[in-house]
């Protein structure tokens, strides 16, 4: 074994990528638990959050970089414009690709299919409207700065910002799907859409409005990563399948499995690619998905949403 | 709905509720389209696609392009029974003709006639085209098919069974940093390379398989990924990201005769023709055979087919490696015509455009495959520098993508159809059957543990 | 012991979380016999099923399988096709055909499950493919004969009347072969008319082809009618087991249909 020599640094890096999965992790296993099916396409609302942000950002912020309330609000401002932009998206998404599908009762196969075209078309249409080259996102504070020391470790504002909007998001999601009308439908449907629609509950309005619920979470995480990252047309690609390995390892289906398996992605690969060359890191991800599908299909929390054990 | 149907009133309101909603779908269908066709955006000027392609008159073009489309499509379901019967008798020709042994095997007959003696008369454009576009693509179309259309199961690395095979050729044919004890001509790499794709295609195959049909999806996503990551990666056996150069041609050397293909389209035209003829047989056979039964039961009822004795893993196992052999012949083939092979020749984006290929002819059919290989990736050579129609290269994907949406929503058995594909998606539309092998052969869900 | 059990189940325990659906089942089948299964719907006899073809995996208990007298190998933890190929096979609650396929490739799907063509044999039509392609359209054929669906071969099975396709998803499941067949309620959703063939086509199976015959049914005059023995199953446990007349008679069946009937409409007297 190698040594895992800036422990603590490694952890916070971690942590803090493992928050993006897990916002993104659970577009898919929001979707997954109401349709049992990959939404192939949430990368790309990923993709558009993080556009959304870049052009509501750069047109906000002056040629000086923001201090205090101004950051905060700034944060804000992205964040909330990339949730609603990658919700629209989403929404748009579930009309045109999911739902005449649904209505013809079309094999799964056609879903999955239709979502992949959905995904081309809209990531190629985004690189053919805003130009294929990456670009980056008006820091709406100092992006090096250093917030404070854990162990010694550096924790950059950058990681303070994702993981706070991260929690606070994270946090509203489990309050609404436990308390709601809406959380009540959507683990109605996940457990049994025929029964949940006998019982009065309207399938097609939930299955939309847990579209868009993953599309919010999915839109903020888009603009939370090109805020370090940059955005450019291809962005979701990557982080969209890890996520996916994310969701499976946490459970697909399973809402806190989504998180655990979001942050427990996010540190085994920051501390895996201390271990190896950064170029293989991709690898890491890709290794830990077949690695549970052959172990534990389940995941680590179980397929839960709405299944009764 | 039973409530509305029965009255005739809100019947007739419901209809025209479908109608503004119809019109409402074709004419946001015809601004999409026209922001498709428009003028790129820049970084800079995000915003000039949008404006440029929605306030000008040509907008106005779609917009009535929508409203036709539209008036027909209502002119359509209003009168959907006489259409249905106009058609039937069409089908029915058709049904017959192709029934009818001889005027089948006819037709290919003389198919294959006009694709022997059509290429030369042929510039060597269109040549390069029939080859490198459409010969290999053809293969690989009909490759996976099998995955797809006889199986249903949908690989989405499908390309980097292709890879596998490129590489194996650069490796038997001596044109890798690391070398074979001897080296072989590519005439005697295609057992090689389809085993080595072959044995990927198993060891990739046995654990998702076992599982639901969309993970063997994301699986087979991520390890196009992978192939290609490792080909650029390991440089000192792969050549890395500049790729391998030299890879040789097909040679015959018998007692006193030789013959080398060389760089012109021609001859590989030719061998690549031999190649998809023999395929093409093949994979009939396979349809028609206990295999392709096999897999067609496994398609519409998982579980019945267990009960009937057939092992359901093994069959997903065998359709996904045949497709990956097939996959991995094409790299092969295609790596000894241009004598090269790079990483950045695999990408994800190969794999959806053979997928696109076969949806589009029609999943499960072979003609279809065919059809859908020739005729798409034909159309954007001919139609890329069109005055009107033209395009450019890099927004093929946008056209790609939209087409496997609509073509999912409005025709999912594809332009030219397999008979029992159409009909089970006609009876998934009833209710019964599944139509795909998505549903895996041990979900953790049924059962308790 | 018996001396020639077909299939002996022995204190089978099936949990679903905490719902209990067998609680310590235990019956014997002897070689040869028409065995009924009854029982008021959510006794545990589709449950059984599973168990004893591998889709349900029992937590505790044994189910012994014997294809002859000298042989004998356990069904618990047998995948459902492996269950099928040592000689079991079955029949849906509700059909299950191969919908899009003729009639002919549905029973033809059973037969080739006994053969050995690969796909290479396939796509270079190797002799033997050719051979045991002949040998099964042969079978598929007397199959089809047997249970009087000869003329239909080439229609579409979800095109068939309800009765047919009963009796196509039999001659399906005969195909691969089996020395015991389970029959899931095979006469529900049948006119009398077609109840009547199909009480001859099960007398037929046992007698003509040597098949043993585990029925479950709610037809009490078909299973009074057909089974040489019959076992009563009720909240997952046997109540009781005899000849058709024995059972018919016993106070703790009489209770457990009639506690039913007061309840509910019930499908399940005699």
């Amino acid at each position: 074994m190698c040594i895992i020599h800036p422990f603590w640094s490694l952890l916070v890096s971690g942590l803090s990528d493992g928050f993006l999965y897990a916002l993104i992790a659970l577009g898919y296993t929001l979707v997954y638990g109401v349709l049992q099916l990959i939404n192939f396409a949430h990368s790309e609302v990923f993709m558009s959050g993080g556009f959304a942000g870049y052009f509501i950002l750069n047109r906000t912020i002056g040629s000086h970089t923001p201090h205090g309330l101004d950051s905060v609000l700034m944060v804000v401002l992205g964040t909330v414009g990339g949730a609603v932009f990658g919700g629209l998206v989403a929404f748009g998404l579930e009309r045109a690709a999911y739902r005449p599908l649904r209505r013809r009762n079309a094999p799964r196969i056609a879903f999955l299919i239709s979502a992949i075209g959905a995904s081309y078309f809209l990531y190629n249409l985004a690189g053919k409207e805003f130009g294929r080259d990456a670009v980056s996102i008006k820091a709406p504070f100092n992006l090096d700065g250093n917030a404070f020391r854990l162990f010694g470790a550096q924790v950059q504002t950058y990681q303070v910002v994702v993981a706070v909007a991260a929690i606070v998001m994270l946090v509203g999601l489990d309050r609404m799907v436990a308390v709601t009308r809406l959380g009540k439908g959507i683990r109605a449907v996940a457990q049994d859409a025929d029964t949940a629609s006998l019982m009065g509950v309207n399938i097609d309005r939930v299955i939309s409005q847990t579209f868009v619920i993953g599309g919010l979470l999915g839109g903020a995480a888009g603009f939370l990563f090109g805020l370090n990252y940059g955005v450019v047309y291809t962005m979701g690609f990557t982080p969209g399948l890890k996520a996916f390995t994310a969701a499976v390892l946490g459970g697909i289906g399973n809402i806190r499995g989504a998180v655990v398996g979001g942050l427990v992605l996010g540190l085994v690969e920051n501390f895996g690619s201390a271990c190896i060359q950064t170029s293989w890191r991709d690898v890491i991800a890709f290794g830990i998905l077949v690695a549970v599908l052959i172990i534990r299909p389940t995941g680590l929390l179980g397929e839960r949403l709405g299944r009764s054990a | 709905m039973s409530r509305i149907a029965i009255n005739g009133v809100s019947m007739s309101s419901l209809r025209r509720s479908q109608d503004v909603r119809r019109l409402g779908a074709w004419v946001l269908g015809a601004l999409i389209l026209a922001v498709m066709t428009g003028p790129s955006g820049t970084t800079t000027s995000p915003t000039a696609g949008f404006t440029g392609s929605l306030l000008h008159p040509r907008v106005l073009g779609y917009l009535a392009f929508g409203l036709v489309m539209w008036a027909l499509s209502t002119a359509r379901v209003r009168s959907r029974d006489r259409v249905h019967s106009a058609t039937r008798g069409v089908q029915q020709l058709r049904e017959k003709l192709l029934g009818d042994n001889r005027v089948r095997h006819g037709t290919y007959l003389v198919l294959l006639v006009l694709a022997i003696l059509v290429p030369t008369q042929l510039n060597s454009f269109w040549q390069e085209v029939l080859v490198d576009q459409i010969g290999v693509f053809v293969l690989l179309a009909v490759g996976l098919n099998v995955v797809v259309g006889y199986a249903g199961l949908l690989d989405l690395g499908y390309i980097a069974f292709y890879a596998i095979g490129a590489y194996s050729a650069a490796y038997w044919t001596g044109a890798l940093p690391v070398h074979p004890v001897f080296h072989l001509n590519p005439f005697y790499v295609i057992p090689l390379a389809i085993l080595a794709a072959v044995v990927a295609g198993v060891i990739l195959g046995v654990p998702t398989l076992r599982l639901r049909g969309d993970y063997l999806a994301i699986v087979t996503l991520g390890f196009g990924e992978i192939i290609s990551i490792v080909a650029t990666n390991l440089s000192s056996v792969t050549g890395g990201a500049q790729g391998i150069i030299g890879i040789p041609h097909f040679s015959v050397h018998l007692s006193s005769f030789h013959y080398q293909w060389g760089l012109s389209n021609l001859p590989y035209y030719y061998l690549l023709l031999g190649f998809v003829v023999i395929v093409l047989v093949a994979f009939r056979s396979l349809e028609n055979s206990r295999v392709g039964r096999a897999l067609a039961a496994i398609r519409e009822d998982e579980v019945a087919a267990e009960a009937s004795g057939v092992g359901v893993l093994k069959y997903k196992v065998m359709a996904f490696a045949i497709g990956a052999s097939t996959s991995g012949f094409a790299g092969l083939l295609f790596a000894s015509k241009i004598s090269f092979v790079a990483p950045g020749d695999f990408t994800v984006q190969l794999s959806i455009l053979i997928l696109v290929l076969v949806t589009f002819g029609g999943m499960g059919s072979l003609p279809g495959a065919v059809l859908g290989a020739a005729v798409l990736q034909w159309a954007p050579e001919y139609l890329r520098n069109h005055p009107i129609l033209g395009f450019q290269q890099q927004d093929l994907y946008i056209y790609l993508g939209a087409l496997l949406v609509v073509m999912m929503i409005f025709r999912p058995s594809g332009i030219w159809p397999s008979r029992r594909r159409r009909r089970e998606l006609a009876l998934a539309e009833e209710g019964v059957g599944t139509a795909d092998a998505m549903s895996g052969s041990s979900d953790p869900a049924a059962g308790p543990g | 012991m018996v001396a020639d059990a077909i299939v002996s189940v022995e204190d089978v325990h099936l949990r679903f979380g905490g719902v209990v659906s067998l609680a310590g089942v235990s019956l014997t089948q002897e070689r040869g016999e028409i065995l009924s299964v009854i029982g008021p719907n959510g006794a545990g006899k589709t449950s059984l099923f599973n168990c004893l073809t591998g889709v349900y995996h029992p937590q505790m208990g044994r189910i012994i399988f014997r294809p002859t007298p000298e042989h004998e190998v356990s069904l618990i933890g047998r995948k459902p096709h492996r269950v099928n190929r040592i000689g079991i096979a079955r029949t849906f609650q509700t059909s299950r055909l191969f919908n899009a396929l003729t009639a002919f490739e549905n029973v033809k799907i059973g037969v080739e499950s006994r053969q050995r063509t690969g796909p290479i044999g396939a796509m270079l039509h190797l002799p033997r493919t050719m051979r045991e392609e002949k040998e099964s359209d042969t079978r598929t054929v007397e199959l089809l004969d047997f249970v009087g669906l000869r003329r239909r071969g080439d229609e579409i099975a979800s095109g068939l009347p309800y009765g047919d396709q009963r009796r196509l998803e039999i001659a399906r499941a005969l195909g691969t072969e089996p020395k015991l067949l389970l029959l899931d309620e095979p006469a529900a959703g049948t006119n009398p008319s077609e109840k009547l063939a199909l009480e001859q086509l099960i007398r037929r199976v046992n007698r003509e082809l040597g098949v043993s015959v585990l029925l479950i049914e709610h037809d009490m005059r078909l299973v009074m009618s057909v089974a040489d023995r019959v076992t009563v199953l009720n909240f997952g446990q046997v109540i009781a087991s005899g000849t058709p007349g024995e059972v018919q008679r016993n106070p703790a069946v009489v209770e457990a249909y009639l506690g039913r009937v007061e309840t509910e409409e019930s499908g399940g007297e005699g």
